[in-house]
């Protein structure tokens, strides 16, 4: 599904993503991990298509499809989702009619008619239940006063309505109480299936007790130095990413 | 900012400026003019064309006299070249009278123009409950619900037919709010005006539909001097929408509109505007020039509000106004205007607080984009006697790119200590970061930035009524087609 080959990536001169080798396959969940800084959220934005990113070399093919020479918008007509670490306001506009939004402009791009409203809200109340959101959240103005975890809770929601091959989550635990984060790991879990891939981005292990990958990868100074399965996160929270990143700068120095 | 982006947004910016006018058509109908210029003649001549009586001729005359002696304002913060008074024509009528009391009777030409307009007149009546009335160039053509309005006592017609068929009404109150010589644009309109709508209703009468005037300049080089009158007897409702467009014209056109609203004790008037005269093209040639005066009074308890979504016209000159007089009575302002290209737009409000007790509220929102100037001036002035008054202002300002301007003259006097005024303002440009979070929604950068903007206009987009606020988002779309990114 995702292929990403050689990918150096970094904004103005500054170098972050020195070399980036990842082959995700449909049905897969991967977690990418690593200290701060290593250049994780840098990853998610180049493969989202955000411009303030310059790619310098390597590429990026989805679906057999070269990623790097599409749009964000069609990328995500595509089926790439990204959950932002840092959701955006976008004041006045409901989440519903947001959602809605989106979802006509993808059909659109698709060549398909715009999704009649009966189904939309049929569709909107079965995943709100699957995310224990409560009544009147639809009808509140995109990300506007929510808290860290509701912000979160509403990335995991558009993606559920949106169906992705590809999701992102981008630092999606950080912010999260414990009961919020049970609910959105359950919600991953709930839409996973043989046609999609997740791709997990986090500093920490605790999120992938709840959803557990088929690959594990530490990302450290712009390269993935290590790859492994679950257990890899559990050695990682074990002995620190100095374990791992002392070997590297060893081989750098 | 990145140079592949400072490139796509240059690319945007050029293409925002290259989004044609989209009501730019004519209508072939023929129509009557008289000579350009203006003289004692001239008024004259289209008194007697309407048939009016003598003392509203005498009216016409003294505001003629009075526009002599006065002089064009200069202080608004716009720039343009004056009209040439005297090179403008200031009757035309679309050759097809009289008034006609179905549209089935419309010029098929006529009836094309209104299709283009996108208002189907026959839809409107069975969907939406609108009384429609249309007036092309200087007078009206079509009033439609007449008769069912009549059951209720209320009069809505072309104010030409108000002055022959209610004149005791139209000599009662005409000039009472806006006063001929109020200024320079307001004696012209008095002097010259040549049609408009007339509404009165009655006493405790909730007007049972959306009554809804239709402006459009067709005739090259003519002004449009339309007069509303709007009378709201004691305890009575009513909902009133004016939309206006006008045709691709090289020159400059001239618009000087006057409306007078009078809300007595416990009335209610709403008066929204949706005004999309042609802008002009990207290089500032051509557009209407729209100098509006529009004023209401609010006897006791009485509410007057106030919406406009301002998209069109190379230069607004416009501050909708209410006079708070009786005791408790309210004043609302609530307002949209978007600047593009080349345009120019000074616009605002007034709340004059003289009862006690009385309340204002005003919401504008101002759009820049291209390299326009959008002003916000605004007055507030609560008087000694108006004593427990309130005033609440939000002014906020979106800008697109870096080469249009906008700016705020609030100015506040309040003469007693009992009365609070609060005015907030805000500046801001579309995030990048907005935009882009849509796009990974799949959303495109121009659907985004449409959706942006009808989330920032919201509170102004609510108070119109439900059709005519799905028609505004659409123009402001089309007058931000292709904005920055």
């Amino acid at each position: 599904m995702l292929q990403i080959k050689d990918l150096k990536a970094g904004i103005e001169d500054n170098q972050i993503l020195k070399g980036i080798n990842l082959e995700v396959k449909a049905g897969e969940i991967h977690a990418i991990m690593g200290p701060n800084g290593s250049g994780k959220s840098t990853l998610s934005a180049v493969i989202a298509g955000n411009e303030d990113y310059e790619v310098e070399g390597g590429n990026i093919t989805f679906n057999g499809k070269d990623l790097l020479e599409l749009d964000p918008e069609e990328r995500a007509h595509n089926g790439v989702f990204l959950s932002f670490q840092y959701p955006v306001e976008i004041p006045g506009i409901s989440v519903s009619n947001f959602i809605k939004t989106s979802i006509t402009e993808k059909r659109k791009a698709q060549g398909l008619e715009p999704i009649l409203t009966k189904d939309l809200l049929k569709m909107m109340r079965e995943k709100m239940e699957l995310l224990s959101i409560k009544q009147g959240y639809l009808s509140r103005n995109m990300n506007e006063g929510f808290s860290g975890g509701e912000k979160k809770r509403n990335e995991i929601f558009q993606m559920a309505m949106l169906e992705p091959k590809l999701a992102i989550l981008d630092e999606t635990d950080s912010g999260l109480d414990i009961d919020a984060l049970r609910i959105v790991a359950n919600g991953v879990n709930k839409l996973r299936s043989e046609d999609n891939a997740t791709v997990i981005i986090t500093h920490y292990q605790r999120l992938l007790d709840y959803i557990v990958p088929d690959f594990v990868h530490v990302l450290y100074n712009g390269r993935i130095v290590k790859s492994g399965g679950a257990e890899l996160a559990h050695e990682l929270e074990e002995k620190g990413y100095d374990w791992v990143t002392k070997e590297e700068d060893k081989k750098w120095a | 900012m990145s140079e592949q982006k400072k490139q796509s947004e240059d690319e945007l910016l050029e293409k925002v400026t290259s989004t044609e006018y989209k009501y730019g058509f004519t209508t072939d109908i023929e129509s009557d003019t008289i000579p350009k210029g203006l003289s004692e003649d001239v008024v004259r001549i289209i008194s007697a064309k309407k048939n009016e009586p003598e003392w509203m001729l005498e009216y016409r005359l003294k505001a003629y006299k009075s526009w002599l002696e006065m002089e064009e304002p200069d202080w608004a913060n716009i720039n343009y070249t004056k009209p040439n008074y005297q090179d403008v024509i200031y009757y035309s009528a679309p050759k097809q009278k009289p008034v006609l009391d179905s549209l089935d009777d419309l010029d098929p030409e006529m009836k094309k123009t209104f299709d283009k307009l996108g208002i189907s007149i026959d839809e409107q009546k069975k969907l939406a409950n609108v009384a429609v009335d249309i007036v092309m160039d200087s007078v009206s053509v079509a009033n439609t619900f007449k008769d069912t309005l009549a059951e209720k006592g209320i009069i809505f017609c072309p104010i030409s037919d108000a002055i022959q068929e209610h004149p005791e009404l139209v000599k009662k109150y005409l000039g009472t709010v806006v006063p001929a010589r109020d200024n320079f644009f307001s004696a012209l309109n008095a002097a010259v005006f040549s049609d408009g709508s007339f509404c009165y209703i009655p006493k405790g009468i909730k007007c049972p539909m959306e009554l809804s005037t239709y402006f459009r300049i067709n005739e090259a080089g003519t002004g449009q001097f339309e007069r509303t009158l709007l009378i709201a007897d004691e305890g009575s409702q009513v909902s009133y929408l004016e939309g206006c467009t006008a045709p691709m014209r090289d020159e400059n056109q001239l618009h000087a509109a006057v409306v007078e609203l009078i809300a007595m004790d416990e009335a209610d008037i709403k008066y929204s505007t949706v005004q999309n005269w042609y802008p002009g093209n990207a290089e500032g040639v051509g557009g209407v020039f729209n100098f509006v005066t529009k004023r209401g009074i609010c006897h006791k308890n009485a509410k007057i509000s106030w919406t406009q979504v301002e998209t069109g016209s190379a230069v607004t000159w416009k501050y909708p106004s209410c006079i708070l007089k009786g005791d408790n009575s309210i004043g609302e302002f609530f307002s949209v205007a978007v600047t593009n290209n080349r345009q120019q737009a000074d616009t605002g409000t007034k709340m004059i607080h003289l009862g006690k007790n009385t309340k204002s509220t005003i919401i504008a929102k101002g759009i820049s984009a291209g390299k326009s100037d959008g002003n916000y001036r605004g007055l507030v002035k609560i008087s000694k006697g108006a004593t427990n008054s309130r005033n609440f202002s939000q002014c906020d300002s979106l800008l697109m790119g870096d080469k249009c301007g906008s700016h705020t003259f609030p100015y506040i006097e309040v003469k007693n200590n009992s009365s609070k005024v609060e005015h907030e303002a805000t500046t801001s440009k579309i995030g990048e970061d907005q935009i882009f979070y849509c796009n990974q929604r799949g959303i495109g950068t121009e659907a985004a930035i449409a959706l942006i903007v009808n989330g920032y206009c919201k509170d102004v987009l609510n108070q119109l009524p439900m059709e005519f606020a799905v028609e505004a988002q659409k123009l402001l779309e089309i007058s931000l087609e292709g904005s920055v990114g």
